[in-house]
């Protein structure tokens, strides 16, 4: 058995970089993917508003655990072998759009009506509207919850671990096979994870009081 | 393409999926009424404990909503082990949810207790209702009214979570699935199906939650109005 | 209990919040079957002397007694005891909003009394009457109006058969229609032979219902006495000051 060591804790923090990276990642896909899907949602066109819903109630009932073994396994056996970091891409990217969505959708209904009348009598055609009014005050409000959900992104990351992408909590198996010090290795794990998350908590709590405070 | 897709295993396998549901469906109810009971707890003690209590709870909420399930699950399962408290998945698994659901609940429940005003207590305790009274019939259920739509979804979030406990190897319903596709080799048929399953859960779960509410708020049946 | 003994005695109490003394050394008694009336103004600290008979507020100094027990002692029987001798009603009625009338009034009556429901509903009845309200027994609060929902109110409080019943300023919130049939209930209950401490803006009422008038000012008693008494002959300045005023 080998002792645990500085090595083994050096090891663990090189492999939070990939957590952080997947986490990027993650971001950058889904809101990509997801601003389109929220413009559906409030879109005055029900055939697009129901797409978006329906892509949303799919990917918000299915464990992003399926998801992930969809891409890596499933398409593999359909031919499409990828490789873990671009499944594990793809599938953060589909689980994050959903939920960003959502939390998008629900920021650009919380400016009030009168913004589009108002934007409305002024002439502005509705791309104007949404890039010059709506959007810049949804921002405001979206972002105290976007900073929250990227804890969940940067925590989810660790499912990538299931298709043997070398994250942080795979890391954290490799070195507990070789030690076999389970809790104390978890425990270390665990404390990256939280040095990474606990600032975005605060900050998007700290976002919060301030947008509250403001109005 | 010339993959064919071949759902024939079913035919043999259909129950071994109907069995892995049934556990998802034990483990999961059993963690969210413990979990339930556990933030409900930790959210009268955040708002009405001392110092002390609330500094505990504290860091047990921030503790577990900062760091990942998956994480969770093994220190519980092979930490404690390590540690000569040697649990089943299936407690592990049960264990684990049911910490990680009771930070959540925590957070959750604290907002609607907060939203209680302070007169409501002043009220119920000029009426001579001791403490207990006074949470039990005048804060949890209007408490409980208010933030019931964010405590069904991470109810059911932690329905869908619960496929990790599969990294435990619980035989819940995404084991289940493992073990049929290393056994089949028809890794997307199975995973599609489980979809599917997991979607039906999540529907199962969201009109169970709201016929509970039906139940337990008669004055929102009543009235159709928010508190 | 002899008849005129005091039901609540007041005495020297002061209370502070921080650095603010908010009473100063009150003092006064009030007998059985007693309508005592508190007016002062805003800041004068008569809802805080009310609040602390009531046993919500801890006194720093001073002795408040009801029906002999002493009040804002430590220890669950001593507030057990003042609990069934004191009824309170608030300014802002406090009902129970996802509990029906009904339930509203026998939540005490199951929990602290430990009646049985049937005996509690048919209590509910009996109080829903006095105060004109048995065809409410059904609703919620948010159904009634601001009088109606301060009626339950003192209904909730009168169910539970106090010695004495506290008013803080039950009208303030209500419109001038509404508060009629509030005062109405109340100058009933004095009728009734009720022991009542009610601290008031409605100086009209204070005139024609209260057997008290206690005047506080700067949180002390600043002038007390029979009611016709002291408006006919006002001792202070400030008090003639406030009674103009409020005309």
């Amino acid at each position: 058995m080998i002792q645990l060591s500085a090595n083994h804790i050096l090891y663990l923090v090189e492999a939070a970089r990939w957590t952080v990276l997947l986490s990027l990642i993650a971001f950058a896909g889904g809101a990509m993917v997801g601003l389109p899907l929220a413009l559906m949602r409030v879109s005055r066109s029900a055939l697009l508003r129901g797409l978006a819903s329906v892509y949303i109630q799919v990917v918000q009932g299915t464990p992003l655990l399926i998801v992930l073994f969809l891409s890596y396994f499933g398409l593999g056996i359909l031919g499409y072998k990828l490789d873990p970091l671009i499944a594990a891409g793809l599938s953060f990217t589909i689980y994050a759009a959903a939920f960003l969505a959502e939390i998008w959708r629900g920021c650009i209904q919380a400016v009030p009506k009168t913004q589009w009348e108002a934007s409305d009598c002024l002439g502005l055609n509705p791309v104007q509207q949404y890039a010059y009014v709506i959007l810049p005050q949804a921002v405001r409000i979206a972002t105290p919850p976007t900073v929250g959900f990227m804890v969940q992104i940067v925590k989810n990351t660790s499912l990538a671990s299931v298709i043997g992408f070398v994250e942080l909590a795979r890391a954290g198996q490799i070195v507990n096979n070789s030690t076999f010090e389970p809790f104390a290795i978890f425990a270390i794990v665990g404390a990256i994870y939280f040095a990474i998350c606990y600032p975005l908590s605060v900050a998007s709590r700290h976002l919060e009081r301030k947008a509250n405070a403001g109005r | 393409m010339s993959y064919k897709f071949d759902f024939e295993f079913l035919a043999e396998r259909w129950p071994d999926f109907v069995a892995g549901a049934w556990l998802t469906i034990q483990l999961t109810v059993a963690s969210i009424a413990l979990g339930f009971l556990l933030g409900t707890v930790c959210a009268l003690a955040r708002v009405y404990g001392g110092p002390a209590v609330r500094r505990v709870v504290g860091v047990y909420v921030e503790a577990i909503r900062n760091t990942p399930l998956l994480i969770q699950i093994f220190i519980v399962y092979f930490g404690l082990s390590s540690l000569g408290l040697k649990l089943s998945a299936e407690v592990s698994a049960i264990v684990a949810l049911t910490v990680n659901m009771g930070a959540y609940t925590t957070e959750i429940m604290r907002a609607g207790i907060q939203s209680i005003q302070r007169t409501q207590l002043e009220a119920a305790d000029c009426l001579g209702l001791t403490k207990l009274q006074t949470i039990l019939h005048v804060v949890l259920l209007p408490a409980m009214e208010r933030v019931y739509p964010a405590l069904s979804s991470q109810f059911v979030l932690l329905m869908l979570a619960s496929s990790i406990t599969s990294q435990i190897s619980a035989e819940e319903l995404t084991a289940t699935a493992n073990l049929v596709q290393s056994d089949t080799y028809r890794s997307f048929e199975v995973y599609v199906i489980v979809a599917v399953v997991y979607l039906a859960l999540s529907a199962l779960y969201r009109f169970a939650l709201w016929a509970i509410g039906l139940v337990l708020f008669e004055r929102r049946r009543k009235l159709g109005t928010p508190l | 209990m002899p008849e005129g003994d005091a039901v609540v005695r007041i005495r020297d109490v002061v209370k502070e919040f921080g650095p603010l003394r908010v009473l100063d050394g009150v003092g006064f008694e009030v007998t059985r079957g007693q309508t005592v009336a508190i007016v002062g103004r805003s800041g004068s600290g008569k809802s805080t002397l009310l609040r602390c008979v009531a046993g919500l507020e801890t006194i720093q100094a001073g002795e408040i007694e009801v029906c002999g027990h002493p009040v804002g002692r430590p220890g669950s029987a001593a507030r057990a005891q003042l609990r069934r001798d004191v009824g309170m009603v608030f300014q802002s009625y406090n009902l129970f909003p996802h509990l029906t009338v009904e339930r509203n009034i026998t939540l005490a009556l199951t929990l602290v009394k430990k009646q049985s429901r049937d005996e509690a509903k048919k209590r509910a009845a009996d109080v829903l009457g006095m105060v004109g309200l048995t065809d409410k027994i059904g609703a919620y609060p948010e159904q009634l109006s601001g009088g109606q929902q301060q009626r339950v109110a003192i209904a909730r409080s009168l169910a539970l058969q106090p010695q004495v019943m506290l008013f803080d300023e039950v009208t303030s919130a209500l419109d001038p229609e509404l508060t009629a049939e509030v005062l109405g209930v109340m100058e009933d209950l004095a009728r009734r032979g009720m022991t009542m401490i009610t601290v008031t803006h409605e100086m009209g009422f204070a005139r024609r219902v209260a057997d008290l008038v206690v005047f506080m000012h700067k949180g002390k008693v600043w002038e007390i006495g029979p009611t016709a008494e002291l408006f006919a002959e006002p001792k202070t300045a400030e008090f003639r000051q406030f009674v103009g005023s409020e005309l």
